[in-house]
C-alpha cells in the first residue's frame, strides 16, 4: 500500500474522493471536535459507522476516505475495519440480519430461528439471497438476553423472535415498511 | 426493606428520559450538592464510606480506585465509563441507559467533578447505537441547562462530555482494550503496570468505571456514603442491577439489594417467578458466561449447607470447588432439558471468536477447546479429549495479558467439575447422545 497522507484539503478530498453526502462530512467534522487536537484518530470508529451506513458496506474506497479525513495511513483504517465485526470489509445484502447465537440465545431457540431463516429466505449463514435483499449472518452477544432470540438489522434490534415474527420481519422489510 | 430501589426508582414514570421530568422527580440534586457544598475529596470520600464496589464484574471497591488517580500537575485527566456491555446474560446497563439516561448523565458530572476531570467519554458497545442518540440527546439537554460545559452552576467547574462508540468486539470491554478503542485503534488490551490509573487514555491519568457503578454515585452523594453502605451484607453493599435470561418464567433486569436469597430471587413473585414451563432447574451460571456453571443443588444452597445469598461473597463461597461469582450480575437459567456439554460448546464459540489475538495460549487455546468440545458435542468425542480439555485449560489460565483467557478456562472448568458424567456419556452414547439431552445431573454424595 503506498503512502497516501494527503496535506491538502482534507475534507474537500474526501468528498470529492468518495462521494460522501455533505451530511456526512459535517458530521465527520463534528466528531472529530469532540477529541483533543491531534487525537482525531478517535473519531474513526463512529466515522466507519457512518460510512458504513451511506456506502451499505465499507470498500477500500470508502476506508480511503476516511484516511484522507483524519490524515492517517489507509493501514490504519483497515486494521480497525477488519478487526471489529461491524463493518463489513465485502458487499452485503440491503438488509443484514445479523442473529445473535450465544448461550442464553441459544437456551431459548435461537439455532431454530437461525435455520428457520435459512429456510426461508434459501440461503447460508454468510450468503446474500440472488436478488441482493438480504444477508443472513450469526453474531456472538447482541446484550439482549432476556428478550432472546434477538437479531438485529441496521441498528434495530428485533426481540423474543418466534417463526411467525420472522415471517413478518422478512415481509416488512422486503415491502420497505421497516425502512433501513 | 423489600424491593427498594436506588437506581430504577423513577424508571416507570412517563417521559423520565427527558430533562425536564427526570429534574422535577430530583434529578441532578447530586451535582448540586458536590459541587456547591463539597470538595472532590470529599465525594470521593463518600463514594469510600459507601463501599461501593465496581459493577462490571470484577467487584473492585470504586473509592479505592479512584483514590489511586495519579494527579501529576498540568496533564488533563479522564473518567471514561464503560458501557460497552457484551457479557453473555448481562443486559442491564442497556436497560438503565435507555429507560433512564440523565442518571448516568448525572452520574457522569459528578464523578467526574470528584475525580477533576475537565472531559469525560461513555464507550459504548457499537451494536446499542440507538442508546447512543438517546444518550447524546440527554447530554444536549444537560448542557442546555448548564450542568455541562463551562462554569457549571456558576462554581468555575468545566466539563464536556462525549459519547464514543464500539464496532462490535467483546475484548473492548476489558478497561485497557477500551481505551485502546477510544484511541482508534484495534482493541488489543494493554501490559499492566502501568495502570490506566497512572497512564490511561492518550497516555494521561484515566478511570474507568461500568454504567451501573457511576449510577451508583447519585444516590451515594445524595444520601450519603453510609446510607448506602447500610443496604446489602457485609462487604457487599448497596443495591444491584440483576439480568436474568434463560429458561426463566420472567427474564429481566431487576434491582436487587445484595444479600437477598438465590431462592426467592428465582422462584418469588417479585422476581423471576421460577422456571419456566414447569421444568426444573438443571444448573445456573450467576454472573454471566465467564463465572463457574453452578449445578442445580449448588444454587440455593452452598456446599456447607446455608442459603446462598445474591453477594459478591456468598456466590463466591466454595470458591472454584463449589462457588461461582457475582461476576456482572448476568443471570442465567439452565432447565433440566439443557445440554450442558452444548452449552459449554457454545461459550467457548464466544470467547474463540472474541479472543483478540494478541497472546497465543488464548488465540490458540480457546480455538482449541472449541474444537474439541465440538467434537464431544456432535459424539465424535473419546473420553480422552475430556482430560485434553482440563490440560489445555491449565495453559491458557494466567498466561495471557488480559482476563478474556481465564474467562474461556474457568467456564469449561466448572462444566467439566460439575457435569463429568454428561462429558462422559456424550462418549458413551454417542448416538443417543444426538438424540436427547442428558437431563438432571444426580448430587454427589458429599463428604
Amino acid at each position: 500500500m503506498p503512502n497516501m497522507k494527503r496535506e491538502n484539503n482534507i475534507a474537500q478530498t474526501a468528498a470529492e474522493f468518495n462521494g460522501f453526502s455533505k451530511e456526512t462530512i459535517a458530521k465527520f467534522n463534528e466528531i472529530k471536535n469532540h477529541f483533543p487536537a491531534g487525537k482525531e484518530k478517535s473519531a474513526i470508529i463512529r466515522m466507519l459507522h457512518l460510512a458504513q451506513t451511506e456506502v451499505g458496506w465499507l470498500s477500500t474506497e470508502a476506508m480511503d476516505a476516511v484516511a484522507a479525513f483524519l490524515n492517517i495511513q489507509t493501514i490504519e483504517v483497515y486494521e480497525v475495519a477488519t478487526f471489529y465485526t461491524m463493518f463489513h470489509v465485502n458487499p452485503v445484502g440491503k438488509h443484514v440480519f445479523e442473529v445473535c447465537r450465544t448461550g442464553p440465545c441459544m437456551l431459548v431457540g435461537s439455532d431454530q430461528i437461525i435455520d428457520y431463516i435459512s429456510e426461508k429466505l434459501n440461503i447460508k449463514v454468510g450468503e446474500t439471497t440472488a436478488d441482493g435483499e438480504f444477508t443472513l449472518k450469526t453474531v456472538e452477544c447482541l446484550g439482549a438476553c432476556g428478550y432472546a432470540p434477538v437479531l438485529q438489522c441496521k441498528y434495530k434490534f428485533h426481540e423474543n423472535l418466534t417463526k411467525d415474527k420472522v415471517d413478518e420481519l422478512i415481509e416488512a422489510y422486503r415491502s420497505g415498511i421497516i425502512e433501513n | 426493606m423489600k424491593n427498594r430501589k436506588l437506581l430504577l426508582e423513577n424508571v416507570h414514570i412517563p417521559g423520565i428520559e427527558t430533562y425536564d421530568v427526570y429534574r422535577k422527580n430530583g434529578g441532578y440534586r447530586s451535582v448540586e450538592k458536590a459541587i456547591k457544598s463539597l470538595t472532590p475529596d470529599e465525594v470521593v470520600e463518600e463514594v469510600k464510606k459507601s463501599g461501593l464496589r465496581g459493577r462490571g464484574g470484577a467487584g473492585f471497591p470504586t473509592g479505592m480506585k479512584w483514590s489511586f488517580l495519579a494527579k501529576p500537575e498540568g496533564i488533563p485527566r479522564y473518567l471514561v465509563c464503560n458501557a460497552d456491555e457484551s457479557e453473555p446474560g448481562t443486559f442491564k446497563d442497556r436497560y438503565l441507559m435507555e429507560k433512564i439516561p440523565h442518571l448516568l448523565v448525572e452520574g457522569m458530572i459528578t464523578a467526574s467533578y470528584a475525580l477533576g476531570a475537565n472531559t469525560s467519554y461513555i464507550y459504548i458497545r457499537g451494536e446499542f447505537m440507538y442508546i447512543l442518540h438517546i444518550l447524546e440527546k440527554a447530554i444536549a439537554e444537560a448542557y442546555d441547562n448548564g450542568f455541562l460545559g463551562k462554569n457549571i452552576l456558576g462554581k468555575g467547574y468545566d466539563l464536556d462530555l462525549f459519547v464514543v462508540p464500539g464496532g462490535g468486539a467483546y475484548i473492548c470491554g476489558e478497561e485497557t482494550a477500551l481505551l485502546e478503542s477510544l484511541e482508534g485503534k484495534r482493541g488489543n488490551p494493554r501490559i499492566k503496570p502501568p495502570f490506566p490509573a497512572v497512564k490511561g487514555l492518550w497516555g494521561a491519568p484515566t478511570v474507568v468505571n461500568n454504567v451501573e457503578t457511576i449510577a451508583a454515585v447519585v444516590p451515594i452523594v445524595n444520601d450519603g456514603g453510609e446510607a448506602y453502605a447500610a443496604i446489602g451484607i457485609g462487604r457487599s453493599t448497596g443495591t444491584k442491577l440483576i439480568s436474568a435470561c434463560g429458561n426463566l418464567v420472567k427474564p429481566g433486569v431487576y434491582e436487587i439489594d445484595l444479600g437477598l436469597s438465590v431462592e426467592e430471587f428465582i422462584y418469588g413473585d417479585d422476581y423471576c417467578q421460577g422456571i419456566a414451563n414447569n421444568k426444573k432447574l438443571k444448573a445456573c451460571v450467576p454472573g454471566g458466561s465467564s463465572v463457574p456453571i453452578l449445578p442445580h443443588y449448588l444454587v440455593t444452597k452452598t456446599a456447607n449447607g446455608d442459603d446462598r445469598l445474591m453477594s459478591y461473597e456468598s456466590l463466591a463461597e466454595g470458591a472454584f470447588a463449589s462457588g461461582s461469582m457475582l461476576g456482572s450480575g448476568g443471570f442465567i437459567i439452565f432447565d433440566e432439558d439443557q445440554c450442558i456439554v452444548r452449552n459449554t460448546w457454545n461459550f467457548t464459540r464466544f470467547y474463540a471468536h472474541e479472543s483478540c489475538g494478541q497472546c497465543s495460549p488464548c488465540r490458540e487455546g480457546t480455538g482449541w477447546m472449541e474444537k474439541v468440545l465440538y467434537r464431544l458435542e456432535t459424539g465424535n468425542g473419546n473420553l480422552r479429549d475430556i482430560d485434553l480439555l482440563a490440560e489445555i485449560n491449565k495453559k491458557i489460565e494466567g498466561n495471557t495479558i488480559c482476563p478474556l483467557g481465564d474467562a474461556a478456562a474457568w467456564p469449561v472448568a466448572a462444566a467439566i467439575r460439575h457435569f463429568r458424567d454428561e462429558f462422559e456419556w456424550h462418549v458413551s452414547h454417542k448416538e443417543e447422545a444426538q438424540k436427547r439431552n442428558y437431563g438432571l445431573s444426580k448430587e454427589p454424595m458429599l463428604a
